[in-house]
């Protein structure tokens, strides 16, 4: 296992876990549509959610599209 | 009303509805058809597992051009990090940009807005940044490649309307790129005001949102911005000291 921070919060993800486990782990839509995900503040394009393999005590963020002025 | 462009998109209605506040998506729906604006915002936040419900969903079918916001950074690093998010989430390069400089009052950090602005116009953003009403920050960010100004005619969420009417008709004199009132609406007659300044559109959120009607205040509001657009372009009679008789003053019969 690994420990990631994952929306702020430690984690554990299986080694090998991708950025696409990462967003699964915290409930987004499998398709994606409204939802980004960065490491340490960087994007990862959706693309690459399935190869972007995380590390340890990656800072992962995982957003959506809500209401908001 | 005629259409208006921002970076070349045309747009119908000149009202530009936040999405923030309203107490359901369906509530949202309503006030958002009701409103017949053509663009709304979207802010973006950690994905909460329990929400229910697709805000997109809502907007797609209400036909809204999506205008991902950049709300609660208080940096240029944060706000430049959370568009980029917005576009990878969104697929827009248009974004809302806001820097927030005081939890209290919500306005906008000059500095730290002006340099995220350069950023994202050289990132290739469509920038719309949300600015205090000050008419050399207005020019700044336009000269920094901004799509359109944002002035706030009060701070987010007050309802105070338009504090500075000066300040707002120098900025909108000057520029070259539309004129969007962001921000401090909190009644019909605020978005009127805005729109017989000059202003391009009216952006709010609360005002309908947070309304005991929303649906019906979004009625209001789209008169509202139609009512004062018509008023800025029929050409208002000058304001007068003393007053102007319009009945005519020959012909009067003498009657005692």
């Amino acid at each position: 296992m690994l420990t990631v921070t994952l929306n702020g919060q430690p984690r554990e993800l299986p080694d090998g876990a991708t950025v696409a486990d990462a967003v699964r782990a915290v409930g987004a839509p499998e398709d994606g549509r409204g939802v980004a995900a960065a490491i340490d503040g960087e994007v990862v394009p959706r693309a690459q959610w399935t190869v972007r393999a995380l590390i340890a005590e990656d800072r992962v963020e995982v957003l959506r599209a809500v209401q908001g002025g | 009303m005629t259409a208006f462009e921002i970076a070349g998109r045309s747009f119908e209605s000149r009202l530009i509805i936040g999405t923030g506040g309203f107490r359901s998506l369906e509530s949202m729906r309503e006030a958002v058809l009701a409103s017949g604006a053509d663009v709304a915002t979207v802010a973006l936040r950690r994905v909460d597992p329990s929400a229910r419900g697709s805000i997109l969903e809502v907007l797609d079918d209400c036909g809204c051009f999506l205008l991902p916001n950049t709300a609660g950074c208080f940096t240029a690093r944060d706000a430049v990090a959370t568009a980029r998010l917005a576009r990878e989430a969104l697929e827009t390069d248009w974004v809302k940009l806001e820097v927030i400089g005081d939890d209290k009052t919500l306005l906008p950090d000059p500095s730290e807005l002006l340099d995220a602005a350069e950023e994202l116009v050289a990132d290739g953003f469509t920038v719309l940044p949300y600015t205090s009403d000050d008419p050399v920050l207005a020019r700044r960010l336009e000269d920094a490649g901004c799509a359109a100004v944002m002035p706030l005619g009060s701070p987010i969420g007050s309802g105070m309307g338009i504090a500075n009417p000066y300040n707002l008709r120098l900025i909108v004199e000057a520029a070259r790129v539309p004129v969007i009132l962001d921000a401090g609406i909190g009644t019909a007659s605020d978005a009127a005001l805005a729109m017989e300044a000059g202003c391009d559109a009216v952006l709010l959120a609360s005002a309908v949102s947070r309304a005991r009607e929303p649906a019906a205040m979004a009625t209001a509001m789209r008169k509202a911005v139609e009512a004062g657009y018509a008023a800025r372009h029929a050409g208002r009679i000058p304001r007068r000291l003393y007053g102007e008789a319009s009945s005519p003053v020959e012909g009067v019969a003498e009657l005692t």
